[in-house]
């Protein structure tokens, strides 16, 4: 006979669950980015994967840890990293990206729960400081379209166009067409692996929510806000594009819908989330139009990921609570 | 008036059917009895009787000692083997009135109809005491205690709660389909202690047919009727004191403090029982569920070992995995069938060996499901890790007390967290320091 505390039945779903979840809600950008960049986008995709799940398992051997490789977080981690560098990518950028993601930003901290950062993002971040010439030099057109979104474009994506040629009459002119936006939306331009389809990402988010393995605020907090700030920006000429190029463009929706929402890396009460989606959207939105880059959105979740402690003593009040 | 939605929750599985159709059937007494001097929240109660006295269904027992203490009664006819310490649901061996069946005879009295009509409050207060009436509902606090509030906290509404919101129990369910003018007899008696302005009965919605009977019994009474959402733990005191008049009991404090009562069906009824026949709580309705060949609901005499029970309703269906007294989400596991039905044992749920849940424990993954479903607005999470790191005034200060041991958050999250028990073993820490 067993003894133990009550309760004594549980919800039917468990850790596993949701990290595979967030795996197969990953699945439609995943066959997107093949669609537009190749197969080489799947294989980038695997190295990472692979690294991501055997570095986990080997830091596990060794410290002599519970292994836990293969709960489905490793391999998050992994499809997420690739899906943030570019398809001309050499091979082992993953495979270094993922290692670092790992490594120093999951195990060093803990390992699953114990983590500050996405790893993920930590990973890119990494990559990013080291070798950033192939992060934002070498980009590839999707297979039916232009890198820009705009034919006859094709030196740049459409966020470097904005940094780059805002000046260009050419492209102020044709920067909110309903071409431009639409080839964002279906992810027919060129960036990074899996950033690019904003339909598909938000396919699989909706599954996300659904089944609540992700929490819809933080996203509609970051997406939105990115979406008013860019339209205050816009109406006060502040940057040529729209607010849905903003939201559209660059890895807003896989940031705010797969990244920002980490359940690890962000907040835990209702109120906490908001201010979490918010103030991320805000700063993404500062770095691109002030700041050196032209994404913010990385750098604006891993900023935000160290305010998670504070925005957690957010607590909600109790029920009867007295006020003091 | 409006419902309003308490914050929190889970939607658990019920699990009712398997015991809602059957009626409620009396179980004959078994060889021996166990009835524990302790079954209430409160001082246990002193024993009047002797090795070898001859008891009758219905004779005292034992005496209350102090002011929130009832006495017991003896179930059934025969010898009194001894005071010897014995299971007790709580966990622990304490002291219990070992019975030796014998016959069936009923103490004088017991069964004929009285008037009550002219009985004083004091008088009605005291008779309910010494009939040893408590909360059926689980809780088992001294009904007494409850019925005499200090004069600065007058009560206007009285809630009786109908709610059954446990998953799989279904004694309150059959009491309100057998007995319903019983129910609102002992509802009558309740009012005229407390003259109160409002009178709720209140079921979850999941019970159509109990909420029709009731509504049309009380017509002209002017009790209302109240049909709540189903969402565990609507049951729950303070939850269902929000829903019905929304008020928030404050936190650390009791529902007097905001003018309300509540008292479970099942006491309404042995309320009006004391007092119309005489009759001393010895007997309640007890679910029987779960891996069980005949799930049911059976008037089971207090002291009854499980086993017994089992028996009656067919026996366990497989290799037994847990003994639960109580509903999955707030009852004990038992280390033996020989533990005895007590008054506050609302039903026993059998679950087989490959029902237990038995999962890897992750840590936590900051899901925050937890924080979503806690009906007392809590962060389990937080409470967890401050309670584990020993952080004891911290924890308290997150709300640790008022933690209401629900199990919503144990029940929703992922990483299987044993989180309710930290919470038990947290509050228990925390006493101990203040008691220092
Ligand atoms: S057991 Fe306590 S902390 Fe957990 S949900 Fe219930 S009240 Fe909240
Ligand atoms: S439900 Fe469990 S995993 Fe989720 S936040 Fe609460 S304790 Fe952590």
């Amino acid at each position: 006979m067993y003894i133990s505390s009550s309760p004594h039945i549980r919800k039917d779903w468990n850790v596993k669950k949701i990290m595979y979840g967030v795996v197969i809600a990953l699945m439609p950008a995943f066959i997107g980015s093949i669609y537009f960049f190749g197969w080489r986008a799947a294989y980038l995709t695997f190295l990472s994967v692979v690294t991501a799940v055997l570095t986990e398992y080997l830091f596990q051997k060794i410290t002599k840890r519970k292994i836990t490789a293969f709960d489905g977080s490793a391999i998050i981690t992994g499809i997420l990293l690739a899906f943030n560098i570019p398809v001309k990518s050499p091979w082992w950028l993953p495979v270094v990206g993922s290692f670092f993601a790992i490594l120093v930003a999951k195990q060093f901290f803990g390992g699953l729960g114990y983590n500050i950062f996405n790893p993920a993002l930590a990973g890119r971040a990494f990559v990013m400081a080291s070798w950033p010439q192939i992060m934002t030099g070498r980009w590839s057109a999707p297979l039916h379209g232009s890198i820009s979104g705009i034919d006859g474009i094709t030196s740049a994506t459409p966020l470097n166009l904005l940094k780059l040629h805002a000046t260009d009459p050419a492209v102020l002119s044709r920067i909110n067409s309903p071409e431009m936006l639409k080839n964002l939306f279906i992810g027919n331009v060129g960036g990074c692996i899996g950033e690019t389809s904003a339909l598909l990402l938000l396919i699989g988010a909706i599954f996300l929510f659904v089944m609540r393995y992700a929490d819809w605020r933080i996203s509609v907090g970051y997406i939105g806000t990115v979406f008013v700030v860019a339209w205050i920006f816009y109406l006060t000429g502040l940057t040529p594009a729209g607010p849905l190029f903003h939201i559209l463009s660059g890895g807003v929706f896989l940031g705010g819908l797969f990244m920002a929402t980490d359940m690890v890396t962000s907040p835990v009460t209702p109120a906490g989330r908001w201010i979490f989606g918010i103030a991320g959207g805000l700063i993404c939105m500062l770095i691109r139009v002030w700041g050196g880059y032209p994404e913010g959105v990385s750098y604006s979740i891993l900023f935000m990921n160290m305010f998670v402690p504070l925005l957690d003593r957010v607590r909600p009040k109790y029920l009867g609570e007295v006020k003091k | 008036m409006k419902l309003l939605k308490f914050k929190g929750g889970v939607h658990p599985h019920d699990h009712k059917e398997l015991s809602k159709s059957s009626q409620i059937m009396p179980v004959p007494a078994p060889e021996f009895v166990y009835v524990p001097l302790s079954q209430h929240t409160g001082a246990p109660s002193k024993p009047i009787v002797e090795k070898k006295a001859q008891v009758k269904k219905g004779t005292r027992l034992s005496e209350p000692v102090g002011f929130v203490s009832v006495p017991v009664h003896s179930p059934v006819s025969g010898t009194v083997m001894g005071i010897v310490p014995y299971y007790h649901p709580l966990g622990k061996k304490m002291d219990a009135i070992k019975i030796k069946v014998e016959g069936d005879e009923i103490e004088d009295g017991i069964g004929e109809e009285r008037d009550y009509s002219n009985m004083k409050k004091e008088e009605m207060i005291e008779a309910i005491k010494m009939a040893g009436i408590v909360g059926l509902g689980g809780a088992a606090f001294p009904t007494h205690v409850k019925l005499s509030p200090p004069p600065d906290k007058p009560i206007d509404t009285v809630i009786i709660n109908g709610a059954e919101c446990e998953p799989y129990l279904t004694s309150d369910y059959r009491l309100m389909l057998e007995r319903p003018d019983d129910i609102i007899k002992g509802t009558e008696i309740i009012r005229r202690i407390l003259n109160p302005k409002r009178v709720v009965i209140g079921i979850e919605d999941n019970k159509p047919d109990a909420i029709q009977i009731l509504r049309e019994k009380v017509d002209g009474t002017g009790i209302e009727v109240v049909s709540l959402p189903a969402r565990y733990p609507q049951g729950s005191e303070k939850q269902l004191i929000y829903a019905i008049t929304g008020r928030k009991v404050p936190a650390g404090g009791l529902p007097f403090d905001v003018g309300c009562y509540v008292q479970n069906v099942g006491t309404a009824i042995a309320i009006y029982e004391a007092l119309r026949f005489g009759k001393p709580l010895y007997e309640r309705v007890v679910t029987i569920t779960g891996g069980v060949n005949k799930p049911g609901n059976f008037l089971v005499p207090i002291g009854t070992p499980a086993s017994h029970v089992i028996e009656q309703a067919g026996g366990v269906k497989g290799e037994v995995g847990k003994i639960i007294f109580g509903g999955p989400m707030m009852g004990l596991a038992q280390i033996t069938d020989a533990v005895p039905v007590i008054k506050g044992t609302s039903g026993i749920l059998i679950q087989l060996k490959n029902e237990v849940h038995i999962e890897d424990v992750y840590p936590c993954i900051r899901c925050s499901s937890c924080v979503d479903v806690c009906p007392m607005g809590l962060m389990p999470n937080m409470m967890e890790m401050l309670i584990n790191a020993g952080k004891y005034e911290m924890a308290e200060k997150m709300g640790l007390m008022f933690c209401i041991e629900c199990g919503c958050c144990s029940y929703v999250c992922p990483s299987k967290r044993p989180l309710v028990h930290t919470f038990k073993m947290g509050k228990r820490e925390v006493l101990k320091r203040r008691k220092k």
